[in-house]
């Protein structure tokens, strides 16, 4: 279990965030110099439709401890419909996920536009927050990946 | 086998503060695929880019990982950098440890550590990368505009003169836009309408121009080059090409003389009849029936406008059309409106008829407004000798009743409307409750400075807590005088409210049909707040005037001229290079069951029956095509897909599975 220097959990996040707004949001984040923890790292999908079920599994598989899906704010999507599909397709896995036992608090989906950088920063911290509650994933997590 | 460069960034010290640059080469050194890691203070500078370029040609790189800034900024950068040295551009990833880990961390040694695993990760995915080829489509050469106010009309022109047809569509009888409803402009105390009308008149004869009149963008497809539009034109019940603008109709309609239909163009402080046109310089000067109102069209009785209409061009059956029309380009013009100020009882705005807004005072000071330019109250006909004006009513708005931001023109307005009352009325008291008086424009401060020391304008700061209706029809304003510390009460007889500006109510609809980004407040989002700030992040699509912001007249011009280059720019083209990250459909996974064509946008998808050819299989099936020219690259199709035959290039399932497992290693 990865601890910090006060034997604080140090929970492992991934965040998948579309091209369009969430890492735009991510960006403006940056540029405004909102932390947010460094255990959140962003992966670049085009739109949040992209983002297969498979994805988020094999990040738990892996050991991720959370994931967290940012998209358009619905009505925004820039391909019109994508981030409707994944808030249908993200409900129905987790749902699976939390019968799987992953709680539902490991996952999370959030719409954040690319003038949101406040709210994304703000999203990540509260994430984390409740990652750390919860506690490492052993569920899903692949002892051999991670030390 | 690839034979990965990477290049870590200091950005100066915006990277190298928080990040250990030189240890993150070292943990990258010996990534799968990595044979050249080298950091450099700048990469993308000339001399850093050319670092790279050698960096190619010399270790023979198959793919390069930029550890930069975020990709939205210089990804395109390192693109052609490749390019230009002989590598596929798409064997490029940039890892963001700048927006998304220097700056936004603090402890050095940890920022580090995230900028290792980021850089794994865009190492991982390109060791997947595979070379991809930029299709070609076709450019329409003409351009549409949302709006024609004074943003659109500008950028209409603009475009127009540069020899490309443009059509304007505007939800109004007419074109002019909020500029035609002022009186003077500041800081020159020009006629709003002798500018702006000349302009509206070249539009109407521009050969390049045609404009959509008491029209409404319904549907947009389509993509950059090649949009598709359905413009609803409203039904008018006025024939178009045979009105001659003479005017019966609005002078004998029965309802004009009962005064019982307010205005729009006045603010509902005057009257129109119910066929009318907004404004007497109206552009198209066709005029429009208001079938909610018209006796015709409620009770089936009157007619007196088709009777009486010298070149009988009255039609009560005309319906809605819809226009198709392809464009390459869009700009939005869309404009603003003031807020509604209901949630502001405390200045008795809805309930006193002598509280007004700024732009209902445009219309009474103007010579063609519904007083003929008397600056009168509107509860007894007199004319006012105190007039208070209150600033910042809902702009710069901490809690949810207005808006956060400045709506930057009222102080100029007001220091406009003042100086003009007391140019005309020198009798008349005007007093300014402001929070700041801000002016950074040219010739703004010795603008508002005239208005303080030749006009003797009272400015007080201060904010207003309550205006209070007297029984005998005054008004009591009470507020505070912040550099005095005292609580004022003064008598007004109007009370003029400077309300917050805001985007214009459509733009929210408007910009979902684009697929614009749109920010919390609706306006609409640049493609980068300083260095593009008339595109959209949408390909294609421009932003002109207080769409993209609250601005005044003269920077709107100047950004509906910006506008219009970056439209010539693109309809110069003949041809747009299209995004090579498109679906791509594994014919021997693919059974054909239409899963992935019901999810695509863009209905890129087809089916053939194809000869599947391989280890055990040698059939015709029925196999999803993807359209390449049509396909955006969403990738919907790929998560959509049941058997896992769908997947996107530049974003395929292995690149991204391979970049989780980087990061969860």
């Amino acid at each position: 279990m990865p601890m910090n220097e006060n034997n604080e959990f140090k929970p492992l996040i991934v965040a998948f965030c579309c091209n369009w707004c969430s890492y735009a949001g991510a960006d403006l984040a940056g540029s405004s110099r909102l932390t947010y923890p460094e255990n959140v790292k962003i992966i670049r999908v085009p739109c949040s439709g992209r983002v297969n079920p498979m994805f988020i599994l094999r990040a738990f598989e892996r050991g991720a401890d959370g994931v967290i899906i940012c998209g358009c704010h619905p009505g925004d999507c820039h391909y019109s419909t994508g981030n409707y599909y994944a808030r249908r397709r993200m409900a129905l896995l987790f749902s699976m996920l939390e019968y799987m036992g992953i709680e539902n608090g490991r996952t999370r989906v959030e719409w954040c536009s690319a003038a949101e950088g406040a709210k994304f920063s703000k999203t990540m911290n509260e994430f984390c927050e409740k990652i750390a509650s919860l506690g490492e994933n052993v569920r899903l997590g692949d002892l051999r990946c991670k030390n | 086998m690839q034979r990965i460069g990477v290049f870590v960034c200091h950005c100066g010290s915006n990277i190298a503060a928080t990040v250990d640059v030189k240890k993150v080469v070292e943990l990258v050194r010996y990534e799968q695929g990595v044979v050249y890691a080298d950091d450099y203070m700048y990469m993308c500078s000339e001399a850093g880019q050319q670092k790279v370029m050698e960096a190619i040609k010399e270790h023979n790189l198959t793919g390069l990982v930029i550890c930069s800034c975020s990709p939205r900024m210089h990804e395109a950068t390192f693109r052609a950098c490749a390019a230009k040295a002989g590598l596929n551009p798409f064997m490029v990833e940039i890892a963001n440890i700048r927006e998304h880990c220097s700056w936004i961390h603090k402890d050095m040694e940890e920022a580090t550590k995230k900028a290792v695993i980021l850089a794994r990760a865009a190492i991982a995915k390109v060791n997947l990368n595979t070379p991809l080829q930029e299709g070609e489509s076709p450019v329409v050469k003409r351009a549409l505009v949302i709006g024609g106010g004074i943003a659109g009309i500008q950028t209409a022109l603009d475009i127009a003169n540069a020899g490309y047809p443009v059509d304007i569509v505007e939800k109004e009888p007419s074109i002019g836009g909020r500029m035609s409803q002022l009186d003077k402009t500041f800081p020159t105390l020009d006629c709003s309408s002798c500018i702006l009308t000349p302009k509206m008149v070249e539009v109407a004869q521009h050969p390049n121009i045609k404009i959509y009149s008491y029209s409404e963008v319904e549907k947009v497809g389509g993509f950059v080059g090649n949009f598709e539009v359905d413009i609803r034109k409203k039904a008018r019940s006025v024939n178009e090409d045979k009105c001659t603008g003479c005017g019966v109709c609005q002078t004998k309609c029965p309802l004009g003389k009962t005064g019982k239909i307010p205005s729009e163009f006045n603010r509902g402080l005057g009257t129109r009849s119910a066929i009318y046109t907004p404004f007497a310089q109206a552009v198209p000067n066709v005029p429009v029936i208001d079938r909610e109102n018209c006796t015709y069209f409620k009770t089936g009785k009157c007619g007196v406008c088709a009777k009486l209409c010298p070149s009988g061009c009255i039609d009560y059956e005309q319906q809605d059309q819809i226009v198709t029309e392809k464009y390459g380009a869009i700009v939005v013009a869309t404009g603003f409106d003031i807020i509604n100020l209901d949630k502001y009882d405390e200045y008795a705005y809805n309930t006193c008829p002598d509280v007004i807004t700024s732009l209902e005072l445009e219309r009474l000071m103007n010579a063609a407004g519904p007083t003929g330019g008397h600056l009168l109250r509107m509860s007894d006909g007199k004319a006012p000798k105190d007039i208070v004006f209150i600033q910042c009513v809902g702009s710069r708005c901490a809690d949810d009743r207005g808006k956060p931001y400045c709506s930057k023109v009222c102080c100029m307005y007001t220091a406009k409307h003042a100086m003009l009352i007391k140019d005309h009325w020198p009798e008349m008291n005007v007093t300014v409750f402001y929070i700041d008086v801000r002016t950074p424009g040219k010739n703004f401060d010795e603008f508002y400075r005239r208005a303080v020391e030749q006009y003797h304008v009272n400015y007080i700061k201060g904010q207003v807590g309550k205006v209070m209706p007297q029984a005998d029809g005054s008004l009591i304003v009470q507020g505070s005088d912040l550099l005095d510390g005292k609580q004022i009460k003064m008598k007004a007889d109007m009370v003029v409210l400077a309300a917050a500006v805001e985007p214009n109510k459509d733009a929210r609809k408007i910009a979902s049909m684009l697929t614009a980004s749109i920010d919390n407040n609706d306006f609409l989002t640049e493609a980068h707040a300083k260095l593009r700030p008339v595109e959209s992040p949408t390909a294609g699509i421009f932003l002109s005037g207080m769409s993209q912001g609250p601005k005044d007249i003269p920077e709107t011009v100047s950004q509906a001229g910006a506008a219009a280059v970056k439209v010539i720019g693109l309809l110069a083209k003949d041809k747009l290079k299209t995004n090579p990250c498109t679906a791509k459909c594994d014919m021997f996974q693919c059974n054909g069951c239409s899963t992935c064509a019901n999810v695509c946008p863009y209905g890129a998808i087809s089916y053939e029956d194809t000869l599947v050819r391989g280890p055990g299989v040698n059939e015709t099936r029925r196999i999803a095509k993807v359209n390449t020219a049509l396909c955006q690259g969403c990738g919907a199709c790929t998560s959509a897909c049941p058997s896992g035959a769908m997947d996107l290039q530049g974003f395929s399932n292995l690149q991204i599975i391979s970049e989780v497992d980087a990061i969860c290693r």
